[in-house]
C-alpha cells in the first residue's frame, strides 16, 4: 500500500523567489501528517499545488497514485470528490445556509434524492458537533470556531478518506482550539481518514499528530513526532525547543 | 468514465460493485433475512435508498440483518441503513443484526441520537432545521414592502445628511478633503470614461439627426435639424446620456468597491482606528464624480455638435459656415449651462446611490451583488427624475 498522498521533487517559483527546490513528502494511510513551516515558507503553496490549485513548476504530485500534475480538470474531477477540504477562513459560501454548503458538494458529484440529501448534511452538521439550528444560519451569523466547524463538515460531506485542513486552530480561543483537536482526532479514528494539516499551533501538533513535516531551506523535513523534535535544525530546533514549546514537550515526554 | 479510485490504495475495493446487489431478501417462517452485499458508499447511496425503499416491511414481525457482506461502509451507507432500520421498528418489526452491528451505524446513532428525545421513537421532523414560515399574505407582503422602504428613505436621507454635514465640517479645512483620493476618483471616473462618451455622444447625435433630417426634409424645413440637434443635445441629451453612462460605470464601481470593504471589515477597521469612512471613502467620491461629469458633459456636448456638423455637412450638403452660424442663431445664452448645471447635481446622485448601497452590505457576496444591481438602478432613476424635475423648473423660469 503506497501512500495517500506523495510528492516528489517539487519545484515552486514565483519571479525570482524560489518557494520549493526539490520538496518531497509522503503521507501514508490513517495518519495525521502535520506540515509546519515559518511565515512564508510555502505551507499555503504546498497545499495549492498538491490541491491542484495550482501547477508546479516541477515534480510530482500524487494522490492514491495518479500524478494530479498532468491531468486535465476532468480528470481532476473524481479524485477532488475523494478528498475535502477545510479552508483556513472557511471559505463557507456566504450566500448559502451552512445546510446549503454541506450540500453544494454532494449535489455537484452524486445524484440523490432530496431528503437524503438533507439527512446526509445534518448528519455531518452533528458529527462535527454543531447543534442542528446552525444548519439553517448563514455563515455571517456563526462564531469563528463553528464557522471552522461548518467547513469541515462540507468537507466531509463526500465521505473522503483523504482530509486537508489549512490552519483548522488559528484564530480560534484556546478551549475551542483544544476542542478542535478533540473533533480532529474522533473524526481520525471514527471514520479512519488520513489527515493532512497545515499548522502553527504546537498544541494542535502534540495533540494530533502521528507525523510532522516541516519546510525550511524550501525543503521538508519529515519525521514522527518523536524524532522531529531532536532534528538539529536551527530553525526546527527554535520551533520546538523555543520558550514557548518547552513545556508541552515536557508533557509530551512525560505522556 | 473515470473510476475515482483508478490506481487506488485502498485493498477493500477490488472493483466498483453492481449496485443493485446491494440488498439481498430471504422469507422466513420468522420474518425477512436481509443481506447486505457490495459498496455501501455515497457514491451508491441512491442505489441503495433505492434498494431499502423496494424492501417491504408492513407487516413483518422479525427482520434480521447480516451486514458481514458489506465490503466498504461510509458513513453515508450508515445513514442509509439507519434509515431503514427505524422505518422498519415504526412500522412494528423487531430488528436486530446478526453478530455485531457495524462500528460506522454506531457512529451515526449516536451523532444523530444526542440532543434528541432518549427515545428510539424520534420524528424525524425534529433532526429538521426549522423551515421559513409559510410566505406573508399579498396584503402583508405589500405592507411590508412599504415600510421597509419608508426605512430605506430614511437612512438614505440620514447618509445623506451626514454626508453633507461632514462636507461642511472640513469646508474650513480643505486639506481633510483628501485632494490625492479626490484626483484619483477623477482620473476612475472621468478620464477612463472619455472615449465610451464620446462614442456614445456621437453615435446618439448621428442618429438623431438622421431621425430629424427624414422628416424634417419632406417639409422642407431641414435647417431645423441644427436646431434639434444643437439644443437637444445641450440642453438634455450630452448630460444626460453621460450620467447613465457613468451611473452604470462608475456607480457600480462605488457600491462594489466600498460593499467588498465592508464584507473585509475595512470600513470597521477605519472607524476603528478614530477615522470617518464618510469623510475618507464617501466624500472622495462624491466629490471626484461632481468634478468629472461636467468635463464629461462638455466633451460629450462637442462631440455632439461635432457630430451634428459632420451629418449635416454630408446628408444634408450643408456648408458648414452655415451649421455654425444656425447654431449661433438657434441657442440662447442660457441653453449650454441649462444642460451643464445639471452635471454635478447627477454627479452627486449616482456617487451617493453606489456608496450608500455599498455601504449596506454585510454579510454575504450575493448581498454585494443585489446591492451593487441597486445602485446602478436608482442612480439611473434619480437622475432621471432630476432630469424631469430640471425640465418642470426651467419651464417654469421660462429658459
Amino acid at each position: 500500500m503506497g501512500p495517500v498522498v506523495e510528492v516528489r521533487g517539487l519545484v515552486n517559483r514565483f519571479g525570482g523567489q524560489v518557494v520549493h527546490d526539490g520538496l518531497d513528502m509522503e503521507v501514508n494511510a490513517d495518519e495525521v501528517f502535520g506540515i509546519v513551516g515559518g511565515s512564508g515558507a510555502g505551507k499555503s503553496v504546498l497545499l495549492r499545488t498538491i490541491l491542484g490549485l495550482q501547477r508546479p513548476l516541477a515534480g510530482t504530485v500524487r494522490i492514491r497514485g495518479s500524478d494530479i500534475t498532468h491531468l486535465s480538470e476532468a480528470q481532476l474531477r473524481p479524485i477532488k470528490a475523494g478528498y475535502g477540504v477545510a479552508f483556513q477562513s472557511g471559505a463557507l459560501y456566504s450566500g448559502l445556509t451552512v445546510l446549503e454548503n454541506v450540500q453544494l458538494p454532494m449535489i455537484e458529484h452524486l445524484k440523490l434524492p432530496a431528503d437524503a440529501l438533507e439527512g446526509l448534511a445534518l448528519l455531518k452538521i452533528r458529527l462535527v458537533g454543531l447543534p442542528a439550528d446552525a444548519a439553517a444560519k448563514y455563515p455571517a451569523q456563526l462564531s469563528g470556531g463553528m464557522v471552522k466547524r461548518a467547513a469541515v463538515a462540507r468537507a466531509l460531506a463526500l465521505d473522503p478518506q483523504l482530509l486537508f485542513l489549512d490552519e483548522p486552530t488559528s484564530g480560534l480561543d484556546p478551549v475551542s482550539a483544544a476542542a478542535f483537536d478533540e473533533l480532529v482526532l474522533y473524526l481520525q479514528q471514527h471514520l479512519k481518514l488520513t489527515v493532512v494539516m497545515i499548522t502553527h499551533d504546537l498544541d494542535s501538533i502534540f495533540r494530533t499528530c502521528n507525523r510532522v513535516g516541516v519546510i525550511v531551506d524550501r525543503r521538508m523535513e519529515s519525521d514522527t513526532l518523536e524524532r522531529i523534535v531532536d532534528n538539529p535544525h536551527p530553525w526546527i530546533q527554535a520551533y520546538f525547543h523555543g520558550e514557548r514549546a518547552r513545556e508541552r514537550l515536557g508533557a509530551a515526554d512525560g505522556a | 468514465m473515470v473510476d475515482w479510485r483508478a490506481g487506488s490504495y485502498d485493498p477493500r475495493v477490488s472493483a466498483t460493485l453492481p449496485s443493485t446487489e446491494a440488498v439481498e431478501v430471504r422469507r422466513t417462517a420468522e420474518g425477512l433475512e436481509l443481506e447486505l452485499t457490495g459498496v455501501w458508499s455515497v457514491r451508491q447511496l441512491a442505489a441503495i435508498e433505492a434498494a431499502l425503499q423496494s424492501v417491504d416491511v408492513a407487516s413483518v414481525p422479525r427482520i434480521r440483518i447480516a451486514a458481514a457482506g458489506i465490503s466498504e461502509l461510509d458513513l453515508s451507507g450508515a445513514w442509509a441503513l439507519r434509515g431503514f432500520v427505524r422505518r422498519a421498528r415504526r412500522a412494528g418489526a423487531d430488528v436486530a443484526f446478526r453478530g455485531t452491528p457495524p462500528d460506522q451505524l454506531r457512529l451515526v446513532d449516536e451523532t444523530l441520537a444526542e440532543p434528541a428525545a432518549p427515545d428510539d421513537e424520534d420524528v424525524p421532523a425534529d433532526e429538521r432545521p426549522p423551515r421559513a414560515e409559510p410566505g406573508p399574505r399579498a396584503l402583508e407582503a405589500i405592507g411590508r414592502y412599504v415600510v421597509r422602504s419608508w426605512h430605506d428613505l430614511v437612512a438614505g436621507l440620514a447618509f445623506f445628511g451626514r454626508s453633507f454635514v461632514t462636507l461642511l465640517a472640513d469646508l474650513p479645512r480643505p486639506w481633510r478633503l483628501r485632494p490625492i483620493s479626490i484626483v484619483r476618483h477623477v482620473y476612475d471616473t472621468g478620464i477612463t470614461a472619455v472615449p465610451i462618451v464620446a462614442l456614445i455622444a456621437f453615435l446618439i447625435t448621428v442618429i438623431l439627426a438622421y431621425l430629424s433630417a427624414q422628416q424634417l426634409r419632406g417639409l422642407g424645413a431641414d435647417i431645423y435639424v441644427v436646431d434639434l440637434v444643437t439644443i437637444g443635445v445641450l440642453r438634455e441629451l450630452g448630460v444626460l446620456l453621460t450620467a447613465v453612462i457613468v451611473a452604470g460605470r462608475s456607480g457600480s464601481s462605488f457600491a462594489a468597491e466600498l460593499g467588498s470593504m465592508k464584507l473585509n471589515e475595512e470600513v470597521d477597521a477605519l472607524t476603528a482606528t478614530g477615522a470617518d469612512p464618510i469623510e475618507l471613502l464617501v466624500l472622495p467620491r462624491v466629490l471626484g464624480l461632481a468634478i468629472a461629469l461636467p468635463v464629461l458633459t462638455v466633451i460629450a456636448d462637442l462631440i455632439g455638435l461635432t457630430g451634428g456638423a459632420l451629418l449635416c455637412r454630408y446628408l444634408l450638403d450643408m456648408p458648414l459656415e452655415q451649421y455654425v452660424n444656425r447654431v449661433n442663431e438657434s441657442i440662447a445664452a442660457t441653453t449650454f449651462w441649462v444642460g451643464i448645471i445639471k452635471a454635478p447635481v447627477f454627479a452627486v446622485l449616482i456617487a451617493f446611490a453606489g456608496c450608500y448601497r455599498g455601504m449596506q452590505v454585510r454579510g454575504s457576496a450575493r448581498e454585494l451583488g443585489h446591492l451593487v444591481t441597486v445602485a446602478v438602478v436608482q442612480a439611473i432613476f434619480l437622475v432621471l427624475l432630476a432630469d424631469a424635475l430640471f425640465a418642470v423648473l426651467f419651464m417654469r423660469m421660462k429658459i
